[in-house]
């Protein structure tokens, strides 16, 4: 049963083959058995999935219910869940409660979707290896002794190894992304403004988006459809009708015009993982797709600016976090000053501070000009280049990440090693670019990612080409050994 | 790019974070890294460019009508506060 898709379990559900409390159990089953090693789950809610199952086994036996109603998923414990501790994986909110649903979480209950629990991630988001948990490191299902990618890795690592069979991430520069590169998943963050971000614990507002890992394209056109749309609660959410994502996935892919990142395979991409990509670039032109050699000469500067940008942002969202309303307070505070710098001090991790003070000293005056202004100059012209680009091709093609997987405490040492983890992700995020990553093969055991990034809104695009492509290949139904 | 310890100290105290000293090793070495990764932008020609302020095109700030649209919560909201009474947030004394 924990190797269906959303859409096997969908079915079988309607079919009344077995009832939504049975695959629910069947999951909470599997996560009190695998999880430990994993450590994939902050919190499991249990009794409310249970409910929540039912619940929706009623509404199907009323002969009513839509495609997702019964079927279990994990979110990310980014997003605020009413009644149940929400914690971004930091001591800072270690104790917080949310009293309300990210519109996220709202949507997909509406939908009928059943909670599992809270996923595991980087602290605040920040990080790309699960490395900056306060809850701890979560480890790769395909090798125990390697990071599953972040800073989404609690849910990545918990849709490879079946124990939760889909789940809800966010990207900031590739959380969505990498982590499913890395773990053999397929995995899309749409347009910036096309999912709510109201409820999402914010990061860098201007860049974070939330999207789902899954394990094929097909899931992943059913839930995000269903999380995304206008929300007037968000002040960047974009009023734009979705389209049915799955309707299209079907649609040939002959005549598309497929551009390949030149500025994707230079130094920096291990061999082996380039010889995977090609070898999908293949897949593509046998689908009758036309390759094209297309170049963005300022997109090796996404990782300097996404540098700047992103802590500018996180230093003044996180500056909510006062010891006051919420969240970690410290013990017999002297005054109001140590009130907040001994919370904030005590509250949050090594790296989230680190990217606080990168963000104070590049908007700090006398710097602001030539850190933050000059960023968001190049990130224009960044976007200027993806916009060039999509006047010749409809779909940009490389690597979702430079390495497969690596080992647990390999690069924590080093923020700027940490940092070009996600050299081919950001520009998407910068750009506000639809983009997902779908596997295209193994390296010694592990998991390689195929990136595609579309124009603005063309998340139907590029479930249709991720579809098409696993038509042809089996990569995304391997399942790590031990979870099968 | 180089950062003195009172350097770190005073980033610190703008972003009101107490600093350990275990801490301050850390970010000595790692800020200016960082500083210096992102100095790489300088070389970048912008002179015409405008800095991009919103990720899509031709997008701007919604405005709603001035209604109330929430209901009082605050209780429920004050249970995740360290310090309440009386509906009010404690903080320590800020006027002697």
């Amino acid at each position: 049963m924990h190797t269906l898709t959303l859409a096997g379990i969908s079915a079988g559900i309607k079919a009344r083959r077995f009832s939504s409390v049975e695959v629910t159990q069947h999951f909470l089953g599997r996560i009190e058995r695998l999880n430990p090693a994993l450590n994939a789950f902050i919190t499991v809610t249990a009794d409310q999935a249970l409910a929540q199952a039912a619940a929706a086994d009623q509404v199907v036996a009323a002969g009513k219910g839509g495609p997702l109603t019964g079927v279990p998923i994990a979110h990310k414990d980014i997003f605020c869940t009413d009644g149940v501790l929400t914690t971004c994986a930091s001591k800072m909110l270690s104790n917080f409660v949310s009293p309300y649903d990210a519109t996220v979480v709202r949507k997909l209950k509406e939908a009928g979707v059943v909670m599992l629990g809270k996923t595991n991630m980087d602290e605040f988001a920040m990080g790309s290896s699960n490395e900056t948990s306060w809850y701890g490191p979560v480890k790769n299902p395909w090798d125990l002794s390697r990071v599953p990618g972040g800073s989404s890795g609690g849910s990545a690592a918990a849709v490879a190894a079946r124990i939760a069979p889909a789940a809800t991430g966010t990207d900031t520069g590739g959380s969505i992304r990498q982590p499913a590169a890395l773990t053999a998943l397929t995995g899309i963050k749409p347009t910036y403004g096309r999912v709510s971000r109201y409820g999402m614990i914010a990061y860098a507002s201007s860049l974070d988006q939330g999207g789902v890992l899954t394990l094929n394209a097909e899931d992943a056109a059913l839930l995000l459809g269903a999380m995304s749309g206008f929300d007037e609660r968000d002040s960047t959410s974009v009023d734009l009708a979705v389209p049915d994502y799955t309707a299209t996935l079907n649609q040939p892919l002959k005549g598309i015009k497929v551009g390949i990142l030149k500025e994707f395979f230079g130094k920096g991409l291990e061999a082996t993982t380039e010889s995977l990509v090609r070898d999908a670039l293949e897949v593509y032109e046998r689908l009758g797709a036309t390759l094209v050699e297309v170049s963005l000469p300022n997109l090796p500067l996404s990782v300097p600016t996404y540098y700047v940008v992103a802590p500018a942002e996180c230093s003044s969202n996180l500056s909510r976090f006062d010891g006051v309303r919420f969240g970690y307070s410290c013990a017999e505070p002297k005054d109001l000053l140590d009130l907040y710098t001994r919370s904030r001090g005590e509250g949050f991790g090594a790296e989230v501070k680190r990217r606080i003070m990168t963000g104070t000293y590049v908007l700090s005056a006398g710097y602001y000009d030539a850190y933050y202004i000059k960023a968001q100059k190049v990130r224009q012209l960044i976007s200027d280049d993806f916009k060039r680009a999509f006047a010749q091709v409809d779909l940009l093609v490389g690597p979702t990440a430079p390495t497969t997987a690596f080992e647990l405490g390999a690069k924590v040492d080093d923020p700027i090693t940490m940092y070009l983890n996600d050299i081919y992700t950001i520009g998407a995020n910068l750009a506000g670019l639809p983009a997902m990553s779908i596997p295209c093969g193994f390296v010694e055991g592990l998991p390689v990612g195929l990136q595609l990034i579309g124009p603005h809104f063309a998340e139907a695009k590029l479930l249709n080409a991720a579809h098409q492509y696993q038509q042809q290949t089996e990569w995304h139904r391997r399942i790590p050994a031990g979870y099968a | 790019m180089s950062l003195t310890r009172d350097d770190v100290l005073d980033i610190a105290r703008l972003a009101r974070l107490a600093i350990t000293p275990a801490e301050m090793p850390g970010l000595s070495d790692s800020l200016p890294k960082i500083l210096t990764f992102v100095e790489q932008l300088s070389a970048a020609q912008t002179a015409d460019v405008e800095p991009m302020a919103h990720p899509l095109d031709g997008q701007s700030q919604r405005l709603r009508s001035d209604t109330v649209s929430e209901t009082d919560a605050h209780e429920r909201y004050q249970q995740n506060a360290a310090r309440v009474e009386a509906s009010l947030y404690l903080v320590p004394k800020v006027i002697e």
